[in-house]
């Protein structure tokens, strides 16, 4: 009887190679937090669409503009608002803290700090709610 | 402190495995030894067939990359009172075929370093007689970071794009063209542009930002794909508006 021995093949024998699972995504929190970055697209899309109709209804007239702020008050309406007002956040805030490091900014011949940039953005916002917040209840 | 640790290891011998197992090892937990110093102990005093690479034990060679409680790790940097009580799981670089136990498959990555053009491109060459080509500190320091990458593919290992899409040219390699890119010597920009700025080059990237995470150097290569992408979409405009080059 022939001792137990390998069997080589004559090049790299058989490599194991692993498939990536459809929910990657699932298996790690920064990953999952990726995912949700990338899906809060869907909720600027639909803040645009919103803005869109809005402009059409004015558009319209009176009687429109009134039928879409009372469509806005239904509560479908409402709960779509409400995620899609947290998934915005979510979007500025992921991406505030992502720009800095996309953009490499450099000055003098410097790179300006991450941190600086970040708090640009973040003053930006400040500044743009304020202005906002000053227009419609100003 | 306990006295031992216990180490699963990934093995997988593909003359009798189908599919990678873990096996149990208890080696000495001491405050100075790393992983690679428990692979070590593994293969000379347990089990001498025990197969992974490593070379420097000092974060240079880049060759000990692997998944330390599934997170990719240069094992020479990861210390095992880190991980106590234990166990600490040790498996091969995901997304890379296994070669034997902790070995890799690396052709890959090597394939696609070359494409990027990894090296200083010059129209022309400057004669002997006119000297070094002169960098300042600035120019030096537009690139440094990029610079720093020692090829050791945990930044693959990370990047579910890379695991998804085979074409991806991946972290390290982008982030290195970038590095020549942004050399004050080099020349070879546009035709590393027209190599990469692609759906399978650069723009592949989504950008999850896991590779400069993990990354032992601190390369930032997330950072070189985004600001390589800027480029790319100014170039794009710039031959939009000047098709004939804008003499």
């Amino acid at each position: 009887m022939p001792p137990e021995t390998p069997v080589y093949t004559s090049y790299h024998p058989r490599w194991y190679r692993q498939r990536v699972s459809t929910y990657w995504w699932l298996g790690r929190w920064s990953y999952l937090v990726f995912i949700l970055r990338e899906l809060s697209s869907l909720a600027v899309a639909w803040v645009v669409l919103l803005t869109l109709l809005l402009v059409r209804a004015v558009s319209a007239g009176t009687d429109s503009y009134a039928e879409f702020v009372q469509w806005l008050k239904t509560p479908v309406v409402l709960a779509l608002n409400a995620v899609a007002l947290s998934f915005l956040v979510f979007h500025t805030i992921t991406w505030f803290n992502a720009a800095p490091r996309a953009m490499g900014l450099r000055l003098g011949g410097r790179r300006v700090p991450e941190r600086l940039v970040a708090v640009a953005h973040y003053a930006g916002w400040a500044a743009a709610s304020a202005l906002m917040a000053w227009m419609v209840l100003g | 402190m306990a006295e031992t640790i216990q180490l699963e290891v990934a093995r997988y011998q593909p003359e009798r495995d189908t599919a990678p197992r873990l096996e149990r090892f208890a080696v000495p937990l001491r405050k100075e030894w790393v992983v690679l110093d428990a692979l070590n102990y593994i293969k000379d005093r347990l089990d001498g067939s025990l197969s992974y690479r490593w070379s420097c034990r000092m974060g240079i060679c880049g060759s000990c990359g692997m998944s330390v409680n599934g997170e990719p790790k240069l094992t020479c940097a990861t210390f095992l009172v880190h991980y106590a009580p234990g166990p600490v799981r040790v498996e091969p670089l995901r997304y890379f075929p296994v070669v034997r136990d902790l070995v890799i498959e690396m052709s890959d990555f090597l394939r696609k370093l070359q494409k990027v053009k990894p090296w200083i491109i010059r129209r022309e060459e400057q004669p002997l007689s006119s000297g070094e080509y002169l960098q300042t500190p600035e120019q030096l320091d537009a690139y440094k970071q990029y610079s720093m990458c020692i090829n050791c593919m945990i930044c693959y290992a990370a990047c579910p794009v890379y695991g998804l899409d085979p074409l991806f040219p991946g972290p390290a390699a982008l982030a290195l063209a970038q590095r020549y890119n942004l050399d004050s010597r080099d020349q070879g920009a546009g035709e590393r542009l027209r190599e990469l700025s692609h759906a399978d080059g650069i723009w592949g990237c989504t950008f999850v930002g896991e590779c400069t995470k993990v990354c032992p150097k601190n390369v930032d290569p997330a950072g070189a794909i985004q600001q390589y992408k800027f480029t790319a979409a100014k170039e794009w405009l710039k031959s939009l508006l000047l098709p004939r080059g804008g003499g």
